[in-house]
């Protein structure tokens, strides 16, 4: 692997900028940010075709999140690769700021507004389709959470993109198993869930979430298979990076205090 | 209408290349020439509307004017939050289309009855909403939006309706008199009008004359939009849709006289049974319409 940014060193950064913004804004959802680092370090840093200086270049890469309220990852990534200035980051959550607490399509970067679960796919399968039928070569990313494979709307999109090929769009799912009120499995139990998107028609792939070289392998090969659309099943930890954070139903809607957060902040430093 | 909204989209269609049709599994016998002649920008996406309504979005985002169609409640109800953050907020160019409008659906039961989809939509800012009379006003209300892709809402009624009148220019307005010169302005959205139509006729055959508008447009309101009714005493609005967030509420907002409505009452809500029977159960047909607006108050110094 040698990708175009040290994928590491940039988890890092997401995980210590989510975390100070979450921090001074007294926000939730630190969790579920803290779980997708690595796939957005890994998508950011060597995967995904896009050009920070030119966020609506035509031929970029489509990156959807579906988890609208993981958003700190999402605009801590994007700040660091540049697409906009790094200390606007503190403005989060601030009143009037843009970085709203559910990414807001009006970051520069950013595709589409979510914050209600289960619109990230259908939205994807929309872009995905417009760019089979105009002969596009970007692809589609969708991030969803696991709760969220509760909305319906997200098994209608299930059905709908192998029904039309759209083997440019990958769903990738931060399997966490942790949701709101307590643990997928306790909720709305998700298992079998490679086995449901498979009989689904999706091409699947189960991957640890947090190793690097998994995630770039497996999205170094797209389509996974032609005419399926691609599942990254990505098993992660909620509250990844931190030791008391993680695996913790809390950290879904807590915030780090003072302390916390400089606690937090002092194992990633020392994190390889 | 469905058969004037599907052959204006094709005329539009060949002129708009970025014109994309996406329908949930209805429009037998309506959408076929669409998508034979079209199949590159035609969809049928399935009994899901939440997902067709977010990929619809989707296309919009990327350069296309996509319309969705299907009937009664389902391009709006069943994925309202679609159509209200997909679309309306980020402002993408998807124009829901709904056949069935009202009663038009009567006899296929409350769930195919569309009588409060234009309080729901009116309450999205961003939504322009058209609610044409006949097929001249589809045809009309299609050609705008083809020249102006946006977030939009199209009522149709169902098929078989007749040409009620030849003015043309209603759908930017100002609203126009489409029949009579009395000094009672009768107001009617949709294809409700022919009633209205028809009540004025009667009513002028006892010596009564009203002044029929159709107002076609709902949302945005263009300013001066409601400026001929300033000088009407009275005023009637006539809509097939309870009375909420509807046309009188619509003229309520915007004029100073009081609104009287003709609307459906909530004890029709319910009733199953054709479009003529359920108009007449609500008093919106034509005697019934006669019967309200002889029971109006006169004008001042007229008693």
């Amino acid at each position: 692997m040698n990708p175009a940014f040290d994928t590491q060193q940039l988890a890092r950064q997401i995980r210590a900028e989510a975390l100070k913004m979450v921090a001074a804004a007294k926000a939730s959802h630190i969790g579920g940010a803290l779980s997708m680092a690595d796939l957005l370090a890994v998508l950011y840093g060597d995967i995904l075709r896009v050009k920070p200086e030119q966020p609506d270049w035509p031929e970029r890469d489509r990156f959807i999140l579906s988890k609208g309220h993981s958003c700190t990852g999402v605009y801590a990534t994007l700040a660091l690769r540049g697409f906009f200035p790094l200390a606007e980051l503190q403005t989060y959550g601030h009143d009037g700021s843009r970085l709203m607490s559910h990414i807001s399509h009006k970051v520069p970067g950013v595709e589409f507004s979510t914050g209600s679960l289960g619109h990230g796919l259908p939205f994807g399968c929309g872009k995905a389709l417009a760019a089979k039928r105009r002969k596009k070569n970007w692809r589609t990313f969708v991030m969803l959470s696991d709760g969220e494979l509760d909305e319906g709307s997200n098994w209608e999109a299930i059905l709908f993109a192998p029904q039309h090929r759209l083997d440019n769009l990958v769903a990738i799912v931060d399997y966490n198993k942790i949701q709101s009120l307590g643990s997928v499995k306790e909720v709305l139990d998700l298992h079998p869930l490679a086995e449901k998107f498979r009989a689904f028609n999706w091409a699947v792939k189960e991957i640890d979430g947090h190793n690097h070289a998994e995630i770039s392998a497996a999205l170094k090969q797209l389509p996974f298979e032609a005419g399926k659309p691609g599942c990254l099943l990505a098993h992660t930890v909620k509250g990844k990076g931190v030791d008391f954070m993680e695996g913790k139903l809390q950290w879904h809607y807590s915030s780090p205090k003072p302390d916390q957060l400089q606690e937090a902040l002092r194992q990633l430093e020392g994190t390889p | 209408m469905r058969t004037a909204f599907i052959n204006e989209l094709i005329i539009q269609a060949r002129r708009h290349p970025e014109i994309f049709l996406v329908v949930g599994d209805l429009g037998f016998s309506v959408v076929e020439p669409f998508a034979a002649e079209f199949p590159d920008r035609f969809l049928n996406a399935g009994v899901a509307e939440q997902n067709l309504t977010g990929a619809a979005a989707g296309l919009a985002s990327e350069g296309y004017h996509v319309f969705t169609y299907s009937i009664a409640n389902f391009p709006t109800l069943r994925c309202l939050e679609q159509i209200r953050n997909d679309i309306a907020y980020h402002r993408l160019p998807v124009t829901v289309v709904s056949v069935g409008a009202g009663f038009a659906y009567g006899n296929l039961g409350y769930s195919h009855h569309a009588v409060q989809d234009l309080g729901i939509l009116r309450t999205l800012p961003e939504m322009t909403i058209l609610s044409p009379a006949d097929p001249g006003e589809t045809r009309e209300s299609l050609q705008w939006l083809a020249q102006n892709p946006r977030p939009s809402y199209l009522r149709l009624g169902k098929a078989g309706e007749p040409d009620l009148h030849n003015v043309r220019g209603l759908t930017q307005g100002p609203l126009k008199i489409v029949e009579g010169t009395g000094d009672l302005a009768l107001v009617a959205t949709g294809s409700i009008l022919k009633e209205a139509l028809a009540a004025a006729k009667i009513l002028a055959t006892e010596g009564t004359s009203v002044s029929v508008f159709s107002c076609p447009l709902l949302q945005p309101v263009p300013p001066e939009f409601f400026a001929p009714l300033k000088k009407y005493p009275r005023l009637m609005a006539l809509e097939e849709h309870l009375p909420a967030g509807g046309l009188a509420s619509l003229l309520r907002e915007h004029l100073p006289q009081p609104v009287p409505s003709l609307a459906v009452p909530p004890k029709t809500l319910g009733l199953v049974g054709s479009q003529e029977y359920l108009r007449r159960h609500a008093g919106l047909d034509a005697a019934g319409v006669v019967a309200t607006i002889k029971a109006l108050p006169c004008r001042a110094g007229n008693a």
